[in-house]
């Protein structure tokens, strides 16, 4: 035998172990989709998998009452407009911070720090309260800036967590020849300190993203239920409600939603490689 | 309006620190060097303080005052939250959630990452597991419904988990998973797992690429073979990041609220603390013991921050 079909025979188990947990993890959503097509009254009464059993029935009768809802179109955008400044905003505040806490020396590091972390735990329903009595003074209550900033904050304590833990375990030697070099803090920043924690901040920016796309609890509460600026986690919640027992287009809402934050995973999948370090210090 | 998301508010943040340097190149050194961490910070902190602890601050005021905070009735509120029996069992089932779901998130991750990373598929394989991630707690809550349907024995078990164990164990008696209260809380920290396992293996997969290849191949050259690779140089090199996952995971336990939400609402003794908070809230409208609990939770971290701290620490000594 030769040494890659050798190979290629170790290696079964390790695929076999790798397809056995996919499988695991990929049936409940399966049974997802696959009810997403079926005509309503069948899902109640038999099983998802009776679909690839024919006779089989398949209909688009769901995805055409989810998606022909009033303001689908609209909230798709508005959930954007949404999101993609509440991932960035966090995001850089948060490497700022952590390039603070991880390279600049201040007193009260530690505490302050570990305040910060502290911060991951609070309930966010314990918040909406005092905030809103603020945000109805200021006037911004329904508006993208106000729920741009709130989610920002939400999301800071564990972004600042990641990037202080990834800036941090950056090579002090990089640091000093760069300013023996004589580069700014800017310059450290954005040319060393940023490209070199990629992978950490794909990962923070793929997490942001979809807990923003995915929030229901905080666009309800400082975007109130006004149309126009609507979220689709908002639009399809109120078509459940108007729809009563009638959750099964649920299943097919779920899968429209769902299709951004997947292609915002795999994306910036690519940005995981091996070595990005590598070649930037020497020995 | 596209204009402004898109473009302005990533211009407005580099702008910002470009501003603070210039302001810093024209400070003294010394003064530059004492000011320049506040600068850095500024932005994350007021965030941070207006929407975070102040809040926090009027919970921990509310906390000694009676159910609409008109008077103060001193450490009552923390005495029904020790003694009170639904609160104790949320205390014990958050326990549980705390081994079984921090163990579970972490170790399956991180087996994933290392597994996945020696084959070529890698992409799809990572994408199944967090496909889950991107699911809203809504949606898992009727994929899980569909899970953990039951019928009585002998009829159509349209529940996959019953059909599936129906299919290969003989004779087997469908269960209520989600009603016995032998097993619903294994039955709700299953879900958990299933939908957090993707975060763990993300963040994972994300270090274990910072590990510079010429290592493994080093220590393959010397004669480790893969499980020695594993355990004496891809777990050392990963360990500050697995205590960042384990971290979270342990955080995410003290807050687990939405999987109990949409499937028992606490009922059937699978109460978490998170969830009594909400229900003295929102349901009794008993602010003082509410805000009581958010406070325990908050001390409940203390231990784990003082872990961080340390570890830390070590990261400074040895750089």
């Amino acid at each position: 035998m030769n040494e890659m079909a050798k190979r290629t025979l170790r290696r079964i188990p390790l695929h076999l172990v790798i397809l056995g947990i996919a499988i695991a993890w990929f049936i409940p959503s399966m049974g997802l989709l696959s009810s997403s097509f079926r005509p309503a009254e069948e899902i109640s009464s038999t099983g998802w998998w009776t679909v690839f059993v024919p006779p089989t029935e398949l209909t688009t009768q769901l995805y055409e009452e989810a998606l022909t809802r009033q303001n689908m179109g609209q909230s798709f955008v508005n959930s954007l407009f949404i999101s993609i400044p509440a991932t960035i905003i966090p995001i850089m505040g948060a490497a700022f911070a952590a390039y603070a806490f991880a390279w600049l020396e201040f007193p009260g590091r530690n505490i302050l720090f570990v305040i910060v972390v502290a911060l991951l735990v609070v309930p966010l329903q314990l918040t909406f309260i005092p905030i809103l009595r603020v945000y109805n003074r200021v006037g911004l209550t329904g508006t993208f800036p106000g729920i741009w900033l709130a989610h920002a904050a939400y999301g800071l304590p564990f972004a600042i967590y990641l990037l202080r833990n990834s800036i941090g375990a950056l090579p002090k030697d990089l640091f000093e020849s760069a300013y023996l070099d004589g580069a700014s803090s800017f310059d450290v920043f954005f040319r060393i300190v940023l490209p070199l924690t990629v992978p950490a901040l794909a990962s923070l920016v793929i997490f942001q993203f979809l807990w923003v796309w995915n929030d229901l609890l905080v666009a309800l509460i400082y975007l109130g239920g006004t149309p126009s600026v609507a979220p689709m986690t908002v639009t399809i919640s109120n078509l459940v409600n108007s729809l009563g027992g009638n959750w099964q287009v649920l299943t097919a809402a779920a899968f429209i939603s769902v299709i951004l934050p997947l292609l915002v995973f795999f994306s910036l999948q690519r940005y995981f490689v091996k070595g990005i370090l590598a070649g930037s210090v020497k020995g | 309006m596209a204009l402004v998301v898109i473009l302005g508010v990533p211009a407005a943040t580099v702008a910002y620190v470009a501003a603070i340097e210039w302001v810093m190149k024209r400070l003294p050194y010394t003064l530059a060097a004492k000011v320049r961490p506040w600068l850095w910070l500024a932005p994350a902190l007021l965030l941070l303080a207006f929407y975070l602890i102040y809040p926090s601050l009027n919970t921990a005021r509310i906390s000694f005052m009676n159910a609409d905070s008109t008077e103060y009735v001193g450490l009552d509120n923390y005495g029904f939250a020790v003694t009170n029996p639904d609160m104790i069992s949320a205390f014990k089932n958050n326990i549980l959630w705390l081994i079984f779901f921090t163990g579970g998130t972490v170790i399956l991750g991180l087996v994933i990452a290392v597994l996945t990373d020696r084959v070529r598929y890698e992409t799809l394989i990572k994408g199944i597991i967090f496909l889950p991630m991107a699911i809203s707690y809504v949606a898992a809550g009727v994929i899980w419904k569909l899970m953990y349907q039951y019928q009585p024995a002998g009829k159509a078990q349209t529940g996959t988990v019953n059909a599936v164990l129906a299919a290969i164990i003989p004779g087997f008696e469908p269960k209520a998973w989600l009603f016995n209260q032998s097993f619903n809380n294994a039955a709700l920290i299953i879900i958990g797992v299933w939908m957090w396992t993707g975060f763990c293996m993300v963040v994972l997969s994300a270090a274990l690429k910072g590990i510079p290849d010429e290592l493994l191949e080093a220590a393959r050259v010397d004669g480790a073979n893969e499980w020695q690779v594993f355990w004496r140089v891809i777990l050392p090199l990963m360990k500050s990041t697995i205590a960042v996952v384990a971290t979270t995971m342990v955080i995410n336990v003290l807050k687990i609220f939405d999987i109990v939400y949409v499937m028992t609402n606490g009922n059937l003794d699978t109460e978490v603390i998170a969830n009594r908070m909400y229900k003295e809230m929102f349901n009794y409208r008993h602010f003082g013991r509410a805000s009581a609990i958010a406070v325990i939770l908050l001390l409940a971290t203390i231990p784990v921050m003082i872990v961080n701290i340390r570890r830390f620490q070590q990261q400074e000594e040895i750089r």
